[in-house]
């Protein structure tokens, strides 16, 4: 799914759009197939789970099974959610290992909690960013999904979902409603510079903080720009946007008075009244 | 649907409080093989509903003298781990419906794929 094409979710909601001829590709174009498997693979990397052990998963927008398929390959087992009925009987005809459940993510998780390892989404959840009915309200639905999915992860799970955002605005959309529902985490990038290769990794922690994983890069990686966004539950001081002082601040007050010490005016040594703050009639 | 996944499954339509476990209602049920892994089973037991998971076997004439109370030291027992697995992971429920056990509202099963979608206001 390239810029150029128009974006899928503009077009028909979900259960309409995965009809039984675009099911039909999942099954059989080639290049789609290897994208899916590429994605699946490195969002199981970032799922970071304990090495040669079984887990339970959970993929949300599991389609034709194609996610599920890899899942199965490295030993998990799974559970798959999808809205389509046509891309669910594909994944029947192909023999997924994993269990399938007819379900639309923004009506909640159907699951009760803390049941799951992991949960991985591939080029899922940007359609709940789009009110496909009148009822529908993006915000509403996106957090009925992340406090079920929340509740459903066992405690310290991760949940990883690869996604084309459309533009900041639905990003921060996603991340928060996600961030109400309780989860830490953040935006792992992979190649940023190439558009063709470039692919947003959502990942978020549910109840434990984790450190969150570098994103690919084809340059070196010693360039020191993060391709990360991380947004934690913390709420951070208000900063100046500049990177300078907050006027009149105490930090302000001493940054001044250095400098006047620099430029050999005499200054009024520093003690612990300096930047006091006053009672409002002074 | 296997029952793992039944043992999982709650009603999520608002305002029910007790959605679970739901009411297995099979026309068919298909039991098929699966490998065997030890490990995965021994982990699961602790998460399951066991009275919940020896309810839907003995509904799907499934029981196979599971007890009805978890055995302690079930991790060394494969005899019992393998009754487990078949119960979790090879029985298979085709057709039929899962029932909420609070408000009576129906999940068709339809080729092993419960129907979760909820409808306007649920």
């Amino acid at each position: 799914m390239s810029s150029s094409c128009r974006r899928p979710e503009h077009m028909a909601p979900p259960e309409v759009f995965y009809n039984e001829d675009e099911a039909k590709k999942y099954s059989q174009n080639s290049r789609i197939i290897e994208i899916q498997s590429q994605m699946s693979e490195r969002a199981v990397e970032l799922l970071s789970l304990p090495d040669d052990q079984p887990c339970y998963l959970l993929d949300v927008g599991c389609g034709s099974g194609l996610s599920g398929d890899y899942l199965s390959e490295v030993g998990h087992y799974w559970v798959g959610v999808d809205i389509s009925t046509a891309m669910l009987d594909v994944a029947l005809r192909r023999e997924v290992e994993g269990d399938l459940v007819l379900g639309d993510m923004g009506q909640g998780m159907p699951f009760r909690p803390g049941m799951f390892d992991g949960c991985i989404s591939i080029s899922a959840l940007q359609w709940l960013c789009n009110a496909d009915k009148k009822t529908h309200s993006p915000p509403k639905r996106l957090y009925r999904f992340f406090s079920t999915l929340y509740s459903a992860l066992a405690r310290g799970a991760r949940a990883v979902f690869q996604i084309y955002p459309e533009n900041s605005e639905q990003l921060e959309l996603i991340t928060a409603q996600a961030m109400k529902a309780g989860f830490t985490g953040g935006l792992v990038v992979d190649y940023p510079n190439s558009s063709k290769a470039k692919k947003f990794f959502l990942c978020l922690f549910a109840g434990v903080s984790g450190v969150l994983p570098k994103g690919l890069d084809s340059e070196a990686t010693d360039r020191g720009v993060s391709t990360q966004a991380q947004f934690t539950s913390q709420r951070s001081r208000f900063k100046n946007m500049k990177g300078k002082s907050v006027k009149k601040s105490k930090d302000w007050i001493m940054e001044k008075k250095e400098r006047r010490r620099r430029q050999g005016k005499d200054v009024r040594a520093d003690t612990k009244y300096t930047g006091r703050h006053r009672r409002p009639h002074f | 649907m296997k029952l793992l996944t039944h043992n999982m499954l709650t009603s999520h339509v608002k305002g029910v409080v007790k959605g679970y476990p739901l009411i297995i209602k099979a026309t068919e049920v298909k039991v098929n093989e699966l490998e065997f892994n030890a490990q995965f089973v021994s982990r699961m037991i602790p998460k399951l509903e066991w009275s919940a998971l020896i309810q839907a076997a003995e509904w799907l004439g499934q029981s196979q003298d599971l007890p009805s109370t978890l055995i302690p030291n079930y991790e060394n027992d494969e005899d019992f781990l393998r009754k487990v697995h078949r119960v979790l992971l090879e029985v298979e429920v085709i057709e039929g419906c899962l029932q909420c056990p609070e408000s009576g509202r129906e999940f068709p099963i339809s080729k092993g794929v419960p129907n979760m979608l909820l409808d306007e206001g649920e």
